[in-house]
């Protein structure tokens, strides 16, 4: 009996230890060297100079703009799904999007945002004229959200689906208006959504590294595009290490307040 | 009635916003002209230099290869887990395996590229398929662990021990009990592990080296250079390729009545 599930474990755990442990354990370690290999702790001291201090506050300030506009899109978006007929089905096309190589979306938006693209032909004909928009922090932030829309959308539908529907009826029945409804009870009811949504998005906005070189050129650094430039281009990887150590303990606290229920 | 109009059009809103970029990409890969914008007459040109571009249908071969393995050694591994982690009684250890299965499921793929950067070269591993398999089979693990974990937790425990009073061994219970009642997962988890594996860039870029390359290492070191219209020529393509996919996955979801697994792809 004990020797069989011995038997699942032991692989199981071995990869625990190889693919989980190690490589985070590997990353703290790696942050106490500088780029002759030499003992140092000067990356931190040097984590905590005003130029990686404005980099980290300036990503995060990013990631919260992409994390509040996709909710405020995303919210009316689950809401209004729920309403619809064959609304599986509708949910799959606000997915489908997903499965397309993010790459090539981010690619189409060099296209649409270009100087002849769709996005200026427009403002043109509306007479605002043509407008520098890509590798602008406008173009990174909606990039970013258009991508992240259906990481939102999918746990907040999935929250609003499990609501009951008698206790909207209730407390309109109460002479609640809709929006005293939503606020006090379709909303907190649903925080639970929101929050896992909030997760799947603004911890990939610290760190995405591709959006911001493709879309923002080198206008916007994340700390994403910190690590991947440390580690591949000037190879610097205690300094690198650091600020991955930085980030796992800020993913680390975003999903203690955001709950980590699965 | 009014507000349901209003819903309508911001649905609508929604929906043209999402597969604008899409179709706009597909549009213009017929476009002769050249460039993303100024349609100036149909051609299959593009077309034809994706399937004249041998070094291209090489890296998306190197990309199916990979994927396809990783999602077996994965679901095996995955499948593995999830008994582990059922069979553990101890609500403690319980808890912790599954905290650090999901360890990888929420880690930026930035940390789990310098992560596993950092293994490979200490483990003297070099950088090339070997390395981009093994980081794709370590980070679609816990997600067929994910899927095939609840279908174990449905099924009824005293399945097993009516197997084990009628004599049936540990092998027996696996493959006639256990196996055949959580395919659904299985399947599912197989399929999240190909799909994973197939749309990772940021992992695959840090452990790739030099030499070999994937698909989509390949679309972003194009895109860097700017506008080619052979990369929205292999988007069209793959965009079908895609859908056939969701249409299959959508009927043989329906069968089993949830839609397992649909989280999409950071």
């Amino acid at each position: 009996m004990n020797s069989v599930r011995n038997v699942y474990l032991f692989p199981y755990v071995l990869w625990i230890i190889l693919c989980v442990v190690a490589p985070i354990g590997l990353i703290v370690y790696d942050s106490f060297f500088d780029i002759e290999g030499h003992w140092t702790l000067e990356n931190y001291t040097k984590f905590f100079t005003p130029v990686y201090l404005k980099m980290t506050l300036s990503s995060f300030w990013y990631a919260f703009l992409i994390t509040f506009f996709s909710l405020l899109i995303a919210y009316p978006t689950a809401y209004l799904l729920t309403k619809t007929k064959h609304k599986q089905l509708w949910l799959l096309m606000i997915i489908l999007p997903t499965w397309v190589n993010l790459l090539l979306k981010v690619y189409a938006f060099l296209g649409i945002f270009g100087t002849f693209g769709l996005a200026n032909a427009v403002l043109s004909t509306i007479g605002i004229g043509t407008k520098q928009i890509l590798f602008t922090d406008f173009s990174f932030v909606f990039v970013s959200v258009y991508i992240f829309i259906p990481f939102m959308v999918l746990p907040i539908f999935n929250a609003l689906e499990e609501l009951n529907p008698s206790l909207v009826d209730a407390a309109r029945d109460l002479g609640a208006s809709a929006w005293t409804t939503f606020r006090r009870v379709v909303f907190p009811l649903t925080l639970d959504g929101v929050k896992a949504g909030c997760q799947a998005v603004f911890i990939p906005a610290l760190s995405l590294f591709m959006i911001t070189r493709l879309i923002a050129g080198n206008r916007v650094i994340t700390l994403g595009t910190a690590i991947e430039e440390h580690f591949l281009v000037t190879q610097d990887w205690g300094m690198g290490a650091t600020i991955a150590v930085f980030l796992i303990i800020v993913m680390a606290l975003v999903v203690i307040v955001t709950g980590n229920r699965r | 009635m009014r507000r349901m109009k209003w819903g309508n059009v911001y649905l609508i809103f929604v929906f043209i916003i999402l597969y604008t970029p899409i179709f706009y990409l597909l549009f213009y890969s017929f476009n002769s002209g050249g460039a993303m914008y100024d349609f100036q007459g149909f051609t299959l040109e593009w077309y034809q230099e994706v399937f004249q571009d041998t070094r291209l249908l090489m890296i998306v071969l190197n990309t199916l290869i990979v994927a396809l393995l990783s999602a077996l050694i994965s679901t095996v591994l995955g499948v593995v887990g999830a008994l582990a982690i059922y069979y553990v009684k101890k609500r403690q250890v319980k808890n912790a395996l599954l905290t650090l299965n999901n360890v990888l499921i929420v880690s930026p793929d930035v940390i789990i590229g310098a992560s596993f950067l950092i293994l490979f070269t200490i483990a003297g591993i070099k950088l090339g398929f070997v390395s981009v398999l093994l980081s794709h089979i370590a980070f679609s693990v816990p997600i067929v662990v994910l899927m095939v974990l609840p279908k174990l937790q449905e099924m009824s425990p005293t399945w097993v021990d009516a197997a084990r009073d009628l004599g049936a061994n540990e092998w027996h219970i696996l493959t006639k009990v256990i196996l055949p009642f959580i395919t659904p997962g299985i399947f599912a988890g197989f399929f999240m592990a190909l799909t994973y594996s197939l749309d990772d860039f940021a992992v695959t870029f840090f452990v790739t080296g030099n030499g070999f390359s994937t698909l989509s290492v390949e679309i972003y070191s194009r895109a860097r250079q700017g506008i080619s219209l052979s990369i929205n020529a292999l988007s069209t393509l793959l965009f079908l390729f895609t859908v056939l996919l969701v249409i299959g996955y959508y009927f043989m979801s329906r069968k089993s009545s949830r839609l397992y697994g649909m989280w999409g792809r950071k």
